[in-house]
């Protein structure tokens, strides 16, 4: 099975958020830029598919030639090959949705798999327009995916509210990961260093006439309102006299 | 402006409030903006779906209904809001931001071409022109957002909407006809979570717990102080991953938003992450040993303590109260 994963490059989520002080973006001097967690998830998930069943695995992404560094912790897990379209600015959904559809028509993969959603942004919406577009079938916050032994249908288990969905899906289809698909490895390093002599084509994203103007501007950033917390009581008694007098919530 | 659109989020016919703060913001872009507000109900057999949305101050309910779209199904239902919306020009379209409208509306965008904006926290108008609030970064940025072109699409933060009044006089109801396949996708089947419980997104009390919880056979303690409290039970990501806890219980950014009355952390550090997805309830208590944790932090009322000793005692304080 041939597996398409689109991974992004985000600031690391374990770093403090801090807010430029004109609010005209997020400050980045200095923060490193990793895979987007959710998008790690995607590409072990096609690492394990391909140790199940052989096939390739290949990583897309797109953005400035830096995120050839995020590629590059991809192809150390495992990744055999990936494509990068370089583009200097930030891209909205819409766009991103039409240029991976591109790369997507080139490559012809049986599956795509990709994270459900950046933890920058927080939209939750590229893996399912892609799969407008392509008007290909779609399985978002996937925890369990299982082929049939033909490989042309999968079942996948979706994370909702009410629990856990399972539906079918014609191959190829539009996978979005969730937290519980699975853990990801870290890179070996043999892994490293085989990484650094794998194939990385480099589309510009000019080359493939799509219409990328922005449709979801961000326009500016603030921080959230400031929760007033840090209050103490000593004891449960303490603590059951205060919510049935002073905040009236019993 | 042109007519808006609530897509109404129901499950066998049953309606899920969640819409009601889909409606709300739909009232307060008409406001901005102009435009009368219609409701629209997929399903089948979906009458009292539209029944219940149709009591909440909208001009009239479309009820969409068919055999093909008994389950829902991000693929059909999509394709059925994309022929309404564009047969009916209609201007803007929103659903809840669950993990029904996370679904299908980016695949809406995708088959008009038409932006979206989504879990919004506010809509404003700057001179002519709209503004929309969202949350970025784990809910560590407020983002203010400018849409280009139409329709526009929104997923709401029920949280962030007060839910609109539902027992108004009832819209007219209008049955829509539409075609769709499923295009590749079937529904295969549903585990629920069984729950005696209120839903955590409608929760007055919400008791929650974290890795301080240790094991899952300590949960039975959280249900004990929730049945106490009449309260739904959420957790930690890092009790869920640990097994302890089902997925649908997660509070956080990347789980459940809620804003109950009062939420009680047990045993949760307070990761960023969380917080995001606590942090607009009116009350937080928070019990943890660990004086350090960031949770104490947002928390109105912070207990340093053990909570194997702490809840026990809660509980009977709480019976002592309720029987007094």
């Amino acid at each position: 099975m041939k597996i398409l994963v689109a991974i992004k490059p985000v600031p690391n989520p374990d770093e403090k958020v801090k807010i430029k002080g004109d609010g005209s973006g997020i400050v980045l001097d200095n923060i490193k830029m990793v895979v987007n967690p959710f998008c790690e998830i995607a590409v072990e998930e096609a690492l394990r598919i391909r140790e199940k069943q052989t096939g390739e695995v290949v990583i897309m992404t797109i953005g400035p030639k830096a995120s050839e560094q995020q590629i590059r912790t991809g192809l150390a897990m495992g990744a055999d090959r990936a494509v990068l379209v370089e583009a200097g600015t930030d891209l909205d959904s819409l766009a991103v949705g039409k240029v991976l559809a591109k790369v997507v028509e080139g490559e012809k993969p049986d599956l795509v798999l990709m994270g459900k959603q950046s933890v920058d942004d927080d939209n939750n919406q590229v893996g399912q327009i892609l799969a407008a577009v392509l008007g290909w079938p779609q399985a978002t916050f996937a925890s369990k995916i299982e082929f049939a032994a033909d490989n042309r249908k999968a079942n996948v288990t979706r994370e909702v509210d009410g629990g856990l969905e399972t539906i079918e899906v014609t191959l190829p289809a539009v996978v979005t990961t969730d937290l519980r698909l699975n853990e990801p490895r870290y890179a070996s390093l043999p892994g490293i260093m085989k990484a650094k002599k794998k194939e990385v084509k480099v589309i510009p994203l000019a080359s493939l006439g799509v219409d990328t103007a922005p449709r979801v501007r961000v326009l500016s950033y603030a921080p959230p309102k400031q929760r007033a917390g840090g209050g103490r009581v000593a004891d449960v008694p303490e603590l059951v006299a205060k919510l049935k007098n002073e905040a009236k919530v019993l | 402006m042109a007519d808006i659109l609530v897509v109404v989020e129901q499950q066998e016919g049953v309606f899920k409030k969640n819409t009601l703060s889909a409606v709300t913001a739909a009232k307060v872009l008409a406001g901005l903006a102009g435009g009368e507000v219609d409701a629209l109900v997929v399903g089948n057999g979906a009458g009292a779906a539209a029944d219940a949305v149709a009591g909440t101050g909208v001009r009239k309910v479309l009820l969409c209904e068919g055999a093909s779209f008994a389950k829902y199904l991000a693929v059909t239902y999509a394709r059925a809001v994309a022929q309404i919306v564009k047969d009916r020009g209609y201007g803007a379209v929103f659903a809840p931001a669950s993990t029904f409208g996370k679904d299908f509306m980016p695949r809406l965008s995708g088959l008009l071409d038409a932006p979206l904006a989504s879990d919004i926290v506010g809509l404003e108008r700057e001179g002519g022109d709209l503004r929309v609030k969202r949350p970025m970064y784990a809910g560590n940025a407020v983002g203010t957002v400018a849409l280009v072109g139409s329709p526009m699409l929104f997923t709401v933060r029920q949280t962030a909407f007060d839910p609109a009044p539902a027992g108004g006089a009832k819209a007219p109801v209008e049955k829509v006809a539409v075609t769709v396949d499923a295009g590749g996708t079937t529904y295969v089947s549903l585990q629920e979570t069984k729950s005696e419980r209120p839903e955590l997104t409608e929760a007055r009390v919400i008791v929650s717990a974290g890795r301080g919880i240790k094991a899952q056979e300590n949960f039975k303690m959280v249900e004990d102080l929730a049945d106490t409290l009449s309260a739904a039970i959420g957790a930690s990501r890092a009790a869920v991953d640990a097994g302890w806890a089902p997925n649908d219980w997660q509070v956080g950014q990347t789980g459940k938003i809620v804003a109950p009355e009062l939420y009680i952390a047990l045993g949760i550090s307070g990761a960023i992450q969380h917080l995001a997805g606590m942090k607009d309830s009116k009350v937080i208590v928070a019990i943890n040993k660990d004086e350090e944790a960031p949770i104490f932090q947002v928390a109105d009322y912070g207990l340093v303590a053990d909570l194997f000793k702490a809840v026990p005692e809660l509980i009977a304080e709480l019976k002592k109260l309720k029987s007094a």
